[in-house]
């Protein structure tokens, strides 16, 4: 295909396009006003104005979008796009340089995977280092749907034990041991897992790995490698899981609100833990920071046996380039970043099923930000 | 017995007489089947009718019902946002899955446009290719051309979309865009168009042809003022389901054209909202009502502008038609 | 009786007037027009020959170093675990998801599109021939994202009921087995996938019949066949090419419906044993690519999902390969 056909489609498209465009309606604000805003995390001098394109994770899907409408409701001519398409395509787009940043449950890795090393792929695409920034973090819930038991615990090596298909009904002793005084039916355990590649079953399966690795012996990956049924994304699991019962499954906190599912309240081995943000949020206490710099990779201790910490949380991470080859670009993404990171919005994410940053995680986030150029 | 012999009556709408089911004369030209049954005695024939009729109309009724129950489902879930001016105006800038209504003009206003572009594209190449096959083709290349349209109309739209990514992202560096999607759908529709057009073409009777050669009209012109205006409306129609199939496509869009809340006039820069993506985006929390109702409402747009094109059609074929 | 296909169209003769179509064009530009014309047409065939060849290699070049790496049978292995340093990945479940699905699809919307399309052009009164053709089009213009959204949240929650009871009733026979899929299985999928195409063999087929010749139809009535033996002797042997090659796209279409499927289906975890039960779970072709094709992170796991599509591409194209080949035996047949 020559370059001149590109150019003769291009030019029958446009006067399309112009054709069409001509009969759109004048009215750029939005029709429906901002509902659930008031939480401006952008001062009008810091707007920019034009596009700006983010991929990436699915689990970060509503924190973000809440961040983008309140940046938008502040300056009227940004357009924030994020696609909640999945980590690993957040990656390869933010590589292939068809994203400004992208969302991922996973820090870049910097050992080789599948012939790739993505910290190393990304630099290349930035021409400058590429950096980890951990933005939000979010419970993943064992979410079940047992008729008569709305009050469920487990611990990490019951979990692996049922998600490998192990333990295969739900008045097993091994469970039964861990809930005294519920009465537990015989109804055959379902196990729901996603079919598409997911941070969340990456980050679910370093859990396991992590607290019972004599029960779950795989290595953690995105594609699952357990027992059971699986469905397309988090929504896929948890509409499968309520509408069968003795289903189980892994998902966000915000998938298993929004089904109305019971959670299991894990325990770490210092008594129950129930879901909550604060709960994970002490799991999100004991991270360290792998990366060097403002490259804040963190890494989680899943098998932590802090009281009252909830172990199974992810981080979510905006990957950036630490100086853009297009300074406005650099511009955009610091800007929308900064009211990202800022703790006005920052809080206002906890009420979508988020736990927030520790604080000293929280200020070097806000420093790097300020460092990308 | 007698309520057989009236049932198997032929109904009004045939100017003819009604049947009845005596002396079949041996020399049935158009079916050697018919032969043998009808040295039956009357009374199976009779049977065999009554239950090939019942059959038909009970199927037409299940066939019916899960139809029915889509469209319905569709309808009842998604109208209430249809009937706000907003959804007609406006877009979904700052309306998050959990948030009320919002317009979908940027993403009715993208479909329309892609499936323009698209169309622009495929339907010349399309119809061409049929006028070759049918009108000219003879031989190798014609058999080659045959082939290769049959292949194209195995492509997945998953394939062809990877194709276009390859071609468009991987090899020229491009971004993903709404004209990369439309080429990905050209692939897609370009099958559609010549296979219907050729039937259409096929069905026009060669004695139209040979009377306009005989009178020394050039090829060409009897092509074009004769054979492809004798199956205008058939070829419109072709036109119109091959657009209605790729309008509704999602897995090329998936993969080649980011969805942005946002008004996006520009097919080559920039994320481009289209209504199959928009019901993609509320999908995924389908399981909240404000979500829910959008996802409905979004599919019943997209199902009445595919109803809209085909009225559309309808009245140009009418029109258009040599019949008036 | 010496038109191109071998079909007549002498129920719908030309007028002899009425008609102005041979305004006197002279014969001189005719020779330019024509070969510009004929060039056009020529050119479009082409460049069809060149995407698809362009297709065909690029499926093939990015499949074959992926397959050359392969330590499974490609066509013999269940596994799937492409990328990494010993790739070992195979189709046959993949293969036999997207067979069983699309033929109980087939098996069900064939004859009940032809039914239906029997119907509305044989049987039905006048007064629902128009507006219940009109609704068979629409539905066979509705997007198939909408199927996938009504099977998944509409009709699944239905069927569940329904297809335990079938599990426990007819599970003595081995392709009804009961396997512990909830939700997604290929008798599910492919009974969605049937209510998808029914309005595409319907209406493709009502076209058909209503094209049969009024003479034929007359004759076989005339001679004192019932309803129903006009049916069998006129217009299904007329409208046969017609409904083979209605079925063969509706075919085409779920074979390779990716975006319904994916809502859908129940994918196996590895390792989970192999049965030859409807009821169980199992991604189609077009549904594992579409799944995962976001994480297409290097050329040999990439090349490995080409590879599956590529065989789908094979599957499709044979499929329709054999229509052709019936339509064409049967045309010489009736000439």
């Amino acid at each position: 295909m020559s370059v001149s056909r590109i150019g003769a489609i291009g030019a029958i498209a446009l006067s399309g396009a112009l054709a069409l465009s001509a009969c759109a309606s004048e009215n750029p604000a939005p029709a429906a006003s901002a509902s659930s805003g008031g939480t401006s995390g952008a001062s009008a001098a810091d707007c920019f104005s034009g596009d700006l394109k983010a991929e990436g994770s699915t689990a970060q899907k509503n924190a973000i979008d809440e961040a983008i409408k309140a940046y938008q409701t502040a300056c009227a001519n940004a357009n924030i796009d994020y696609q909640p398409t999945g980590s690993g395509a957040g990656i390869k787009q933010f590589i292939a340089k068809q994203v400004d940043f992208a969302g991922s449950d996973s820090a870049l890795k910097t050992v080789p995977k599948d012939g790739k090393v993505e910290a190393t792929d990304a630099k290349n695409a930035c021409g400058s280092d590429a950096w980890n920034l951990p933005m939000v973090t979010g419970p993943i819930a064992i979410a079940y749907n047992v008729k008569g038991v709305d009050k469920l615990v487990l611990n990490a090596e019951v979990a692996a034990k049922i998600f490998d298909g192990k333990i295969t009904t739900w008045n097993d002793p091994a469970i039964a041991a861990l809930n005294k005084g519920v009465t537990l039916p015989a109804t055959p355990i379902k196990v729901f897992f996603r079919s598409d590649e997911s941070g969340t079953t990456e980050n679910f399966t370093k859990y396991l790995h992590a607290a019972a690795p004599s029960a779950w012996t795989y290595d953690p990956a995105k594609k699952w490698t357990g027992q059971g049924e699986g469905k397309e994304k988090s929504a896929g699991v948890a509409t499968a899981t309520k509408g069968q019962d003795g289903g189980i499954t892994y998902v966000e906190l915000s998938y298993a609100q929004q089904n109305q599912l019971p959670m299991a309240q894990i325990d770490n081995g210092s008594g129950p833990v129930e879901l909550t943000p604060e709960a994970a949020g002490k799991t999100i206490a004991t991270a360290k920071q792998t990366g060097t710099g403002n490259d804040l990779a963190l890494k989680i201790d899943y098998a932590t046996k802090e009281a009252g910490a909830y172990p199974i949380v992810l981080v979510t991470y905006e990957i950036v380039c630490s100086k853009y080859a297009d300074a406005e670009t650099g511009k955009k993404v610091k800007s929308f970043l900064k009211s990202f990171s800022s703790d006005a919005v920052q809080k206002s994410l906890t009420s979508l099923g988020y736990a927030p940053l520790p604080t000293e995680v929280a200020t070097k986030v806000q420093s790097a930000v300020n460092a990308i150029s | 017995m007698s309520a057989l012999k009236t049932d198997q009556r032929v109904p009004e709408d045939e100017n003819m007489t009604g049947d009845s089911p005596t002396s079949p004369p041996p020399s049935n030209r158009s079916g050697n089947e018919a032969l043998r049954e009808m040295s039956n005695p009357h009374r199976g024939r009779a049977i065999k009718d009554l239950i090939a009729r019942i059959a038909m109309w009970v199927s037409f009724f299940v066939a019916m019902v899960p139809l029915a129950w889509i469209l319905w489902t569709v309808v009842s879930k998604g109208i209430h946002l249809l009937l706000s001016a907003t959804w007609w105006t406006g877009n979904q800038r700052n309306i998050n899955s959990s948030d009320v209504g919002g317009g979908a003009r940027h993403a009715i206003e993208g479909t329309l446009m892609m499936a323009g572009v698209t169309a622009l594209i495929a339907v010349p190449i399309g119809i061409l290719t049929a006028v070759y096959l049918v009108e000219y083709g003879r031989g190798g290349l014609a058999r080659a051309i045959s082939f290769m349209v049959d292949i194209l109309s195995g492509v997945p739209s998953i394939v062809a979309a990877l194709f276009i990514y390859a071609v468009w992202v991987t090899t020229f560096g491009l971004d993903r865009s709404g004209f990369a999607a439309a080429l990905a759908l050209v692939l897609l529709m370009i099958p559609v168009i010549v296979r219907s057009t050729e039937e259409m073409l096929k069905l026009v009777p060669n004695e139209l042809r040979e009377a306009a050669y005989a009178l020394g009209v050039p090829k060409w012109v009897t092509i074009v003022k004769i054979v492809l205006r004798t199956a205008f409306s058939g070829i419109v129609t072709g036109v119109l389901l091959g657009l209605a199939r790729i309008m509704g496509e999602t897995a090329p869009l998936l993969i080649l054209a980011p969805y942005t809340k946002n008004f996006q006039h520009d097919l080559f820069n920039g994320n481009f909202p289209t209504l199959p993506m928009m019901i993609n985006q509320d999908r995924g929390d389908f399981a909240l009502a404000s979500a829910a109702a959008r996802m409905w409402g979004t599919a019943l747009t997209l199902i009445l502008l595919v109803l809209l094109l085909n009225i559309i059609g309808r009245v140009i074929a009418h029109f258009g038609s040599v019949k008036k | 009786m010496s038109t191109v296909t071998g079909v007549s169209a002498t129920d719908d003769p030309p007028g002899p007037d009425g008609r102005t179509p041979l305004r006197g064009v002279s014969a001189s530009t005719g020779r330019l027009g024509d070969r510009l014309f004929g060039g056009a047409a020529t050119v479009s065939g082409v460049i069809v020959i060149a995407t698809v060849t362009l297709i065909a290699v690029f499926l093939i070049v990015q499949a074959v170093p992926a397959l050359r790496d392969n330590q499974a049978s490609f066509f013999t292995s269940r596994e799937w675990a492409p990328g990494g340093d010993t790739p070992r990945f195979g189709i046959v479940e993949f293969l036999w998801t997207t067979v069983a699905a699309s033929t109980m699809a087939m098996i069900i919307a064939v004859p009940f599109g032809v039914a239906v399309a029997l119907f509305l052009t044989q049987y039905a009164p006048l007064w629902m021939r128009g507006p219940a053709a009109a609704l068979v089009d629409l539905l066979a213009a509705v997007p198939s994202i909408v199927y996938g959204l009504w099977g998944l949240i509409t009709f699944a929650p239905f069927f569940k009921p329904i297809q335990g009871w079938l599990e426990n009733t007819l599970g003595w026979i081995p392709l009804f087995s009961p396997t512990g899929i909830s939700g997604g299985t290929i008798l599910f999928i492919g009974l969605v996938l049937s209510i998808m195409v029914l309005p595409i063999v319907t209406a493709l087929s009502r076209e058909v019949f209503a094209q049969t010749p009024l003479a034929h139809k007359e004759g076989a009535l005339a001679l004192g066949a019932t309803r129903w033996e006009m049916i069998r002797t006129a217009v299904l042997p007329f409208g046969r090419p017609g409904v083979i090659s209605a079925a063969m796209l509706a075919l085409g279409r779920a074979l390779g419906e990716t975006i319904a499927v994916t809502f859908l289906v129940s994918s196996l975890p590895d390792g989970a044993a192999w049965t030859w039960s409807l009821f169980n779970g199992g991604e189609t072709f077009a549904s594992k690519i579409a799944n995962n094709a976001a994480e297409f992170s290097n050329p040999n796991k990439t090349g490995a999902y080409i590879a599956a599509g590529l065989v789908l591409f094979v599957l499709t194209f044979i499929v329709n390969s054999i229509a052709r080949i019936v339509i064409e035996r049967r045309k010489a047949f009736t000439e």
